[in-house]
């Protein structure tokens, strides 16, 4: 990373900081791979045998990993990548080809994808000349022209893969299937998906011609294992240029993790998720706390760090409501006290409103029936109520049946951070009956 | 190119002139030409016997294109009919077989056919027009832009590959006889037409006593002797056939073709011994000189044969041909005064006119038989045949070593012409000799399948009519003319028996002492061919690239693929389920059942569907792709008929209607819309063709070519039904029931009841597949595959479980194999993990793995469905369940939900 001496012993403060953030940015927002992938040696060995088993002797095959959310798919693949190109033979006959599932919706645009990433012979510039089906047949003899010792082998990457399996007739996978069941050109299928039961998504051809080898990345990660983490995070590697920041700052990371409140915060964020995503977000959000004028991570930041993660988006858009609005929240939350959470109408709530201002007999709140429908309106654009699936649009906006979105203890929340919230409100809220 | 059939307006056909010849029995009387005349415009068209016409074709834009070989008609002249001598044209070559080309057809060739199942009869009626087709030699360009209205023939084609094609056979009508007579060489052999023949009769008788040289040439690997024998058989077949004069000509034949090797051998075995006795060069000039007089000598030679010879004239035509033209070219070279000579060194090949009229006297006088026209034609076509057949054979050879079998073919087909061409050239600019090298031992094989080819494809044509016969056979039956060679030389050949060998034994001398003259020319032109070939090569294989046409093809690594290390990496390669293996075991009655359900139909060239159904990985489409390995194995030695086998899979198609498309595609090579493909097959399966071959098509994934109207599926099956389709269908799909379930009633009743179905495998038929793949390669013990086939007989019977599983065990034995105490094969326990790999399911594991979060919130949801006794819940009613979290992470939802389908399930 950095170019300088270790012997530069002293750099002014705001350097240091500077690199910190970069090194620590870096390593959080995943744009470097780590040089080792941490509790997943067993599936990366297993993947990177299986590639360069296709690379190498031109066997086919195909995989499917499988693992929740920021398990480490893309990291342990890339890994494998990385260390696969290492080898010189591997280098210069893999061919490569990355698909997502959320890019490319549909057959057609796979296809052209593909043979744009292939850079076959129908490829001008970037152009993918023909309609799909003369794509198909090409892609398709392509393949079948090759044989395992003499073509390049092919990896076919494919993120979000069960995205795939819900395409037309799942021609795409079959027809890679295939290809990685017959003799032709050798090609390597990797799947990332987070799909447990990616494989009842699959018919039932495509299913039998899957090779059926699954690499599950569950994390199996205990608390001590959590905190150990987050200290390596936040640690600054050996060769920082000035050894003495780098020293300081990594015993205040280490005083930090041993914090009983830090720890709490933590442990709190481990009941919730153990993935690496949310980690890195808690403390990206602590690194950005880091000044020059504060050059060290305090346990304050990881707690406020720590509730900026957990706040409630929703709550706290009930903040920016009129009073209005509120009262109408409310009387939408008192409907559903009443019916039990069957939705309700326009007209319903603001009846439950005009009870509420007829008890109260004051007309501070008393406003015209457009005024109304504007609020609510306002509230319908905020998704704070939606209408029912069912309700067709050909009913009057008054009679449009609706659902809150929004929980009891979410607006009880809301209504006490309120700032000068009307009494009367309040209590209105609180009260058990409308 | 569009050809313009005439507006359809009443046509009058008339014969022109008296008959020809009156067959009395059958009252058919045949004519030189027939007058075409429009009514209205005053134009008339003169097709006569030889000219090419245009005949109409299954639509407009692509008639046929035929040679008139015989007009006749019977006595009323209500009925007019033409025999002809069909051609392919590009279109009508099977896509798959124009690749044996090997380069771009021209848009105007033609190819001379040759194949069987062919209609030479056809009515005058359809006759279109006549057109100009031109012979091209092999290696000549095609003319450009040429004149449109005429067609190329380079090359003929015999539904199996592509041969170079005599001019002779493709030019019409010669001048009648008078023609070849100036061409044949007015000094020393001035006429006598049997010489030939005779002297070769002469030369054979050499051959049955058994000369050591002769053996000993064998012996060093003369490939020549294989095929100078396999040609002698071929020879037989053809005599077998001619029930004329089968006694005579048979023994004719042999002792023609046992001379022809006793020629053949001397050259080449001499040659060789002297290149490797006396490397030494020596100068152009000299061996000039040298052979020259060697071959003067060789002259008087046959001078003295001709004084004990009862028709002098005619030995010494031999001492002239066989002589020279075989062993040393550089004499028949030097002897610029015979015309037969110069014409070898033009364009054309050289048989060209006096076959021609050889032919014409064929063509005129059937039954006088082979007395007149024998020994002239013979004499002038030998030399240019053999030529070309050396080539043909050296070529082989080239080819073999090439990748696949058909490339050979195709290659070998192709340079030939450019080779014959490369000769003419070489024979008249310089002494070299053109064809004759020395043979290394390699090409013996190339030669051997070569000959057998030529065997088959003899007898082919002899089952053929006699009328074609003759003309079809000379392209590559060389020895189907010196078989007609009249059996009165005979006995002239029995007299000269012994001078003859006497005079073998002379030449071989002589051989010994020029041998310091002969090696360097044969090195030096070694040497100037090469480089004139190379690029022939190169640019051959290689279809040139246009934009609109691009070639998929995957680029080629850099690196070969690493070969199997150990017996574990050879046993992955073998259970990969991509590995075809040797046979499909525990599929014999399923592979005898759909192989005798097609060859029957191919043999009858009728057309028949067939429905096969079973679970995937029980074996469908590989067992039918074996019966059709097998069938067209059969077809290459032709026990069956040849037939097209085409392939589609509903799965491999966008939409059911591209089935059109691609079966057109493959049956054709054209590009058409899938509605405009409907329409072509359906005109090409409903009228009836000459030529066609059965063609048997295979659909993979039926149940997805199903449409509303199921207009895909009703075609294909109806196709068969049609009396000239000669279509047979294949279906494969997964469910039993499908024609009951999908199809209407109609399309269900098409199908017909030939069903089949395909069981899941047993997992002692699981057993015995792994067992056949692994083929003696002990890499698993005996109770782990039980286990493997038992387990996997018991949940699907799918052979690809069973292979991926094996194959997964032999890497995890791998991966252990530093354990001490492994064995080194797969055992039970290597087997039982890659089981538990890919049949236990993950869902344990993961809600182990799972945060203490939404470990609750699983919790809170089975808590939910005790309540309500049902097992659905809302998000909102499980979390009220859950007190002591309120969150849920949306980014989880899907995870979760997964969690909350599986607890369904629980």
């Amino acid at each position: 990373m950095s170019k300088r001496k270790v012997g530069a012993a002293h750099m002014p403060v705001g350097e240091c900081i500077t690199q910190v953030q970069e090194i620590l940015r870096q390593r959080f927002c995943r744009q470097r791979v780590p040089d080792r992938p941490g509790g997943v040696e067993a599936q990366h060995k297993h993947l990177l045998g299986l590639l360069k088993r296709t690379a190498v002797h031109g066997e086919s095959n195909s995989v499917l990993i499988v693992g929740p959310r920021g398990a480490g798919k893309t990291m342990l693949l890339k890994c494998v990548l990385r260390d696969l190109m290492e080898e010189k033979e591997v280098q210069k006959n893999l061919l490569q080809v990355h698909l997502n599932g959320l890019l490319q919706t549909d057959d057609r645009i796979a296809l052209k994808e593909i043979t744009r990433q292939l850079s076959l012979e129908n490829v001008v510039g970037d152009k993918v000349f023909g309609s799909f089906s003369e794509n198909l047949v090409f892609l398709l003899e392509a393949l079948k022209k090759g044989d395992r010792s003499s073509s390049r082998p092919v990896l076919f990457v494919l993120d979000e893969f069960d995205l795939f399996a819900h395409h037309k007739n799942q021609t795409l996978l079959y027809n890679l299937f295939d290809v990685s069941q017959s003799a032709q050109t050798p090609i390597a299928v990797v799947g990332l998906t987070c799909r447990l039961d990616v494989l009842e998504l699959l018919e039932k051809r495509v299913k039998s011609r899957f090779s059926h080898r699954q690499i599950h990345l569950l994390s199996s990660l205990t608390f001590p294992q959590y905190l150990e983490r987050v200290q390596t995070q936040l640690s600054l590697p050996d060769d920082f240029p000035d050894e003495n920041f780098a020293q300081n700052w990594n015993s205040s990371i280490k005083a930090v993790c041993e914090d009983k409140s830090v720890r709490d915060v933590l442990q709190r964020h481990f009941n919730s998720s153990k993935d690496h995503r949310t980690m890195n977000m808690l403390l990206m959000l602590c690194l950005s706390r880091v000044s020059v004028s504060k050059p060290t991570i305090k346990p304050a930041d990881v707690l406020e760090a720590s509730r900026m993660c957990f706040s409630d988006a929703k709550a706290n858009m009930l903040h920016g409501l009129s009073i209005l609005e509120l009262c109408l929240i409310i009387a939408m939350k008192h409907l559903n006290d009443i019916y039990e959470g069957e939705p309700f109408n326009l007209q319903m709530v603001h009846n439950e409103f005009k009870k509420f201002l007829h008890r109260k007999s004051s007309s501070m709140y008393n406003f015209e029936q457009p005024v109304i429908m504007k609020a609510f309106e306002h509230l319908q654009q905020l998704e704070l109520i939606r209408p029912v699936d069912g309700s067709s649009a050909k009913t009057q906006r008054e009679y449009q049946l609706m659902r809150l979105m929004l929980d009891h203890s979410q607006i009880m929340e809301a209504l006490q951070k309120y700032p000068q919230c009307p009494t009367d409100v309040k209590q209105w809220a609180m009260s058990a009956f409308g | 190119m569009k050809y313009f059939t005439r507006p359809k307006i009443r046509r009058v056909l008339q014969w022109r002139g008296e008959p020809i010849s009156l067959n009395r029995r059958t009252k058919i009387s045949e004519y030189e030409s027939l007058v075409i005349r429009v009514e209205g415009l005053p134009r008339t068209t003169v097709i006569n016997v030889g000219q090419h016409i245009l005949i109409e074709g299954e639509d407009e834009e692509n008639p046929y294109v035929a040679k008139v070989l015989r007009l006749f008609g019977d006595e009323s002249g209500t009925q007019k009919k033409v025999t002809v001598q069909w051609y392919s044209m590009v279109s009508e070559v099977p896509l798959s077989k124009l690749k044996l080309l090997g380069r771009e057809p021209h848009p105007q060739e033609i190819f001379y056919y040759q194949g069987p199942n062919c209609d030479d009869e056809v009515s005058a009626e359809s006759i279109l027009r006549p057109v100009k087709v031109k012979h091209l030699d092999g290696s000549a360009p095609f003319p450009d832009p040429g004149d449109p209205d005429s067609l190329y023939v380079k090359l003929s084609w015999d539904s199996k590959t592509f041969k170079v094609v005599d001019s002779a056979l493709v030019n019409p009508d010669p001048a009648p006889a008078s023609c070849p007579k100036p061409s044949l060489p007015p000094s020393p052999p001035c006429s006598p037409p049997a010489a030939a023949p005779a002297s070769r009769g002469l030369a054979r008788r050499a051959l049955p006593t058994p000369d050591p040289s002769v053996m000993r040439r064998a012996a060093l690997g003369e490939v020549r002797y294989s095929r100078a024998s396999a040609s002698a058989g071929k020879a037989c077949y053809a005599a077998e056939a001619e029930s004329l004069h089968s006694a005579t000509k048979l023994s004719a034949s042999k002792c023609l073709s046992a001379k022809r090797r006793n020629a053949m051998e001397r050259t080449p075995g001499v040659r060789k011994k002297l290149e490797l006795c006396s490397p030494e060069k020596k100068s152009m000039s000299h061996t000039d000189v040298l052979s020259q007089l060697l071959d003067e000598d060789l002259e008087s030679e046959g001078m003295l044969a001709q004084h004990l010879s009862s028709s002098p004239p005619r030995t010494l035509s031999l001492g002239h041909r066989l002589t020279p033209l075989k062993k040393s070219r550089r004499a028949s070279a030097a002897q610029d005064a015979s015309p037969l000579k110069e014409s070898t060194g033009m364009d054309s090949p050289p048989p060209s006119a006096a076959e021609d009229s050889s032919r014409e006297l064929l063509d005129k006088s059937p039954q006088q038989g082979g007395l007149v026209e024998a020994g002239l034609p013979t004499s002038s076509v030998k030399t240019p045949r053999r030529r070309n057949a050396t080539p043909r054979g050296k070529y082989a050879t080239r080819g073999q070593k090439a990748s696949t079998p058909s490339r050979q073919k195709g290659s070998k087909v192709l340079k030939e012409p450019a080779l014959g061409a490369l000769a003419e050239v070489d024979h008249e600019d310089s002494p070299m000799l053109p064809v004759t090298t020395p043979r290394s031992s390699k090409r013996k094989s190339a030669r051997l399948v070569l000959s057998r080819i030529k065997v088959q494809l003899s007898l082919l044509e002899n089952q053929q009519d006699r009328d074609s016969d003759s003309e079809e056979e000379d392209d590559f039956v060389p020895s189907k003319k010196e078989l007609q060679s009249s059996s009165e030389e005979e006995e002239e050949g029995e007299e000269e028996a012994g001078l003859d060998s006497d005079e073998d034994v002379v030449v071989k001398k002589r051989r010994h002492a020029s041998a310091g003259s002969r090696t360097p020319r044969s090195k030096q032109k070694t040497s100037t061919r090469t480089p004139r070939k190379t690029p022939n090569r190169k640019v051959t294989p290689s279809t040139p690239r246009t934009p609109h046409r691009a070639t998929p093809s995957i680029p080629s690594r850099s690196r070969p693929a690493r070969q199997p290390a150990n017996v574990l990496e050879e046993a992955r390669i073998r259970l990969h389920v991509s590995s075809v293996p040797e046979s499909l075991p525990c599929r014999e009655q399923e592979f005898q059942d759909i192989y005798s359900f097609v060859e029957s139909k191919i043999i009858d060239g009728t057309g028949g569907c067939m429905y096969i159904s079973g679970v995937p990985g029980t074996g469908k489409t590989a067992t039918v792709h074996e019966v059709m390995r097998c069938l067209q194995h059969a077809a290459d030695v032709d026990e069956i008929p040849p037939f097209h086998f085409i392939e589609i899979n509903g799965m491999k198609m966008t939409d059911p209607h591209q089935a059109y498309v691609q079966i057109l595609q493959k049956l054709t090579g054209q590009k058409a819309t899938a509605d405009h493909a409907a329409a072509l097959l359906e005109k090409r399966f409903s009228n009836p063709a000459p030529k066609r071959e059965s063609t048997v098509l295979l659909v993979d994934e039926l149940d997805l070519l199903w449409t509303r109207k199921q207009n895909v599926m009703y075609n294909l099956f109806d196709w068969p039904t049609r009396r000239h389709a000669r279509l047979v269908v294949l279906t494969i799909a997964n469910t039993m029931d499908l024609p009951e379930r999908i199809m209407i009633n109609r399309v269900a009743s098409r199908l017909g009841l030939t069903r089949m179905s395909f069981q899941p495998y047993s997992f002692k038929q699981l057993q015995q597949i792994i067992t056949s793949r692994l083929n003696k390669v002990k890499a698993f013990e005996e109770d782990a595959l039980q286990l493997v086939s038992r387990k996997v007989a018991a949940l699907s019977g799918d052979a690809r479980r069973c292979l991926d599983i094996c194959r997964r065990a032999t890497e995890i034995c791998e991966h252990s194999a530093s354990d001490p105490s492994a064995t080194g094969l797969v055992g039970m326990g290597h087997v039982m993990d890659a089981l538990n790999e890919m049949f236990s399911s993950a869902y344990i594991t993961a809600i182990k793995c799972a945060s203490v979060q939404e470990q609750i919130f699983l919790r809170a949801v089975i808590a939910e469905f005790r309540r309500l006794g049902l097992e659905e819940a809302t998000f909102q009613q499980v979390k009220s369940r859950r007190t002591e979290r309120r969150r849920r992470r949306s980014c989880r939802r899907s995870f979760l939900h997964e969690s909350i389908d599986r607890l369904k399930f629980i």
